[in-house]
């Protein structure tokens, strides 16, 4: 099977700041791939090396088999491309808008409209609405159609879900799992580690380096150490007492515990006296499995 | 083509969607031609004189009262102290002192040169030149009366050697608005073009819609042509109305082609609106775009012939409205207007309008890079 992404040795700078370090992956065809990074880890660059509008310092990066710098015409008609910011004609309407970026990759809507329907449906009732009156779900969704009605064989979508609710970035993933039976490629970037799991393979990638490249059960089941789950009603106290201890190594903050490894992987009574002279006595610690999260910082702090 | 009509007609959705521009483009050409053709004009009425009569014989009211009575001059007092009347003029209640000495009507009777003395404000040097040019033809003309006069009723002609008459050709009444109209047509297609154009450019880069416009097949020139002909028919509606404006409201001559004007404006057009996407390219917010556009606007107006006579600017400047396209659309559309000249006469600037043109648009065409 050919591959939807090749990626070798990509490195770009922005003068003297490092934005991609040579960067090599590859994501097969109809793969939903995810690129989990920090905000400037260098996402959204290689997104726009991917989409053909910034040409690489290195590397190469082929698209089904085209160079994005030589092939970047014919790669153009290929790709839908969503960008982080909201970026559609904001005094055009939904329907106009649609209309005018089906027009300008020379096919209409009604032609791939059962490519869209499921998305576009949503909107549909406010397709006279000026876009930028939109909210911010619907302003998403209907940058999504119009990333997608030109019946794209690759989607780009730049943190399609910054800024938007949770109830709806799980709908937008729904929606993302569907499209895989259009056969489509979907590359997609966020900071959100728990959306990892939502992809078929992920990227980890920091300050313009891939530190690992899996799928999510594999990544999660990296993690090295035990875990532990360290509960207290006093949350704020308890990060800054656990990273004073002497035998942990890291202690995150983790929904309503704090998730925390210790040098020697085994909890005894001396970091309970710790906690208690620090003037915390409620804590309950119980060790719990590791999530995908708590592999990616344990890779992000992982020393060099 | 099908694309490049599509892009069109999206921009002219976008611009008729803005309710302000679209009022605005309707409605600065009416302005404009209103409120600036009868207001730029070097023509003078009225200049404050002031009197010092020394004199006070029938010759020195003879003067005065000539003077009183033309259009140009308008008596704001008469005074025996030169101090009053240097202090007024100081204190702008006068633009001009005429001081008669004594012994003015008693050397005029004797036939000896009787001198007078006029004090200017130069405050404004075009203004200070022309009293004195009305001041000196007011008392030319005092003074061949009285040679006719004492010559016995025989009119000065037969003493003068030379006769001048003229004629002024193409503007017979040296009317200004007639000279300054087709100029003001030329600043209002070039606000459209350049302000406009370049905006909407700049505007697209900063909402990023460009950037979703780039990942698309839509190639440059497409994109910049479609940027274009918008404006270049808004351009051309607008020099319509304002012509419109002119021939109703100043009964503006039209000797010429109106053909060759609106040709003359749309290759003109289509520099003003090439060096504005050239400028949009290089500027990254509209706030940076206005700036260096109304810097470039200024300059090219200023240069253009417009106010001051394209002949007597120095060598440098004349070189350098060898790339103004106003310079060029100025002295087209005020030969076609006032003279009538035809494609022949204009045939060299138009030309050089068009190469201008050309350099322009293929230059921002260029610097729209669609990969950054």
């Amino acid at each position: 099977m050919q591959n939807a992404i090749e990626a070798s040795g990509v490195s770009k700078k922005f003068g003297s700041t490092t934005a991609l370090d040579d960067i090599s992956f590859t994501v097969g065809e109809s793969e939903v791939f995810g690129f989990i990074g920090p905000d400037g880890a260098g996402k959204t660059t290689l997104f726009r090396i991917i989409t053909t509008l910034l040409i690489p310092d290195e590397g190469v990066v082929n698209v089904f088999g085209t160079n994005t710098v030589t092939g970047y015409r014919e790669l153009r008609k290929n790709i839908g491309y969503m960008p982080g910011r909201f970026s559609l004609y904001q005094d055009l309407s939904v329907e106009e808008n649609l209309n005018f970026y089906a027009t300008v990759f020379g096919t209409t809507v009604k032609e791939n409209y059962d490519l869209i329907s499921d998305i576009y449906t949503h909107i549909e009732p406010f397709k006279k609405r000026l876009a930028g009156q939109l909210s911010g779900g619907m302003k998403q969704k209907l940058a999504l159609s119009c990333a997608l009605i030109h019946k794209p064989k690759l989607l780009v979508l730049d943190e399609p879900t910054t800024g938007v609710d949770a109830v709806s970035r799980s709908e937008f993933w729904d929606m993302l799992s569907k499209l895989r039976r259009h056969n489509i490629t979907i590359i997609v970037s966020t900071p959100y580690m728990d959306e990892a799991t939502r992809c078929d393979r992920v990227a980890l990638i920091q300050a313009g380096k891939i530190l690992v490249v899996d799928k999510p059960e594999i990544i999660q089941s990296g993690f090295s150490r035990k875990l532990f789950a360290v509960k207290s009603v006093m949350k704020h106290q308890l990060i800054g007492a656990l990273r004073k201890y002497p035998e942990t190594i890291t202690a995150w903050p983790f929904g309503d515990s704090v998730h925390l490894t210790l040098r020697d992987n085994k909890i005894d009574q001396s970091l309970y006296s710790f906690l208690e002279r620090e003037g915390i006595s409620d804590t309950v610690i119980i060790e719990t499995p590791a999530g995908i999260e708590d592999r990616f910082l344990e890779l992000m702090n992982k020393p060099e | 083509m099908r694309t490049i009509l599509y892009l069109i007609r999206k921009e002219f959705l976008q611009i008729f969607r803005n309710k302000f521009i679209s009022k605005a483009i309707f409605l600065v050409p009416i302005v404009q031609m209103l409120v600036l053709v009868p207001a730029v004009t070097f023509e003078i009425k009225h200049i404050e004189l002031g009197i010092i009569d020394n004199d006070c014989t029938p010759e020195s009211r003879g003067l005065v009262t000539k003077l009183e009575s033309s259009t140009f001059f308008r008596l704001m007092f008469s005074t025996f102290s030169e101090t009053e009347a240097n202090n007024m003029l100081h204190n702008d209640k006068c633009g001009l002192v005429l001081n008669i000495p004594s012994g003015f009507g008693r050397n005029l009777g004797s036939g000896k040169a009787a001198p007078v003395m006029a004090t200017i404000n130069a405050i404004n040097a075009s203004t200070a030149q022309l009293s004195w040019a009305y001041l000196n033809g007011v008392i030319g003309d005092y003074n061949s009366g009285i040679i006719a006069e004492n010559s016995g009723g025989v009119p000065s002609d037969g003493f003068s050697g030379i006769q001048i008459t003229n004629r002024y050709w193409y503007n017979e009444m040296l009317n200004y608005k007639y000279y300054m109209l087709p100029g003001i047509l030329v600043i209002l297609v070039t606000a459209i073009g350049f302000m406009l154009a370049g905006l909407n450019m700049v505007r697209e880069k900063e909402i990023g819609t460009i950037e979703q416009i780039n990942v698309t097949p839509v190639r440059k020139h497409q994109f910049i042509i479609a940027k274009m002909v918008p404006f270049l028919l808004i351009g051309l509606v607008d020099l319509a109305l304002g012509l419109i404006i002119g021939k109703i409201t100043f009964n503006i001559p039209f000797e010429g082609s109106i053909l060759l004007l609106f040709l003359g404006s749309t290759i003109f057009l289509i520099a003003v609106l090439g060096l504005a996407l050239l400028l949009s390219t290089v500027s990254g917010s509209q706030q940076q775009y206005m700036f260096v556009a109304f810097f470039f606007m200024i300059v090219f107006i200023l240069m253009s012939g417009i106010f001051t006579p394209f002949d007597s600017m120095p060598l440098l400047a004349q070189r350098i409205d060898m790339v103004n396209p106003v310079a060029y659309l100025i002295r087209i559309n005020r030969m076609v207007m006032l003279k009538g000249s035809t494609l022949h006469d204009i045939g060299k600037d138009l030309l050089s309008l068009l190469v201008i043109a050309i350099c322009f648009t293929s230059l921002a065409v260029r610097r729209y890079r669609k990969t950054a």
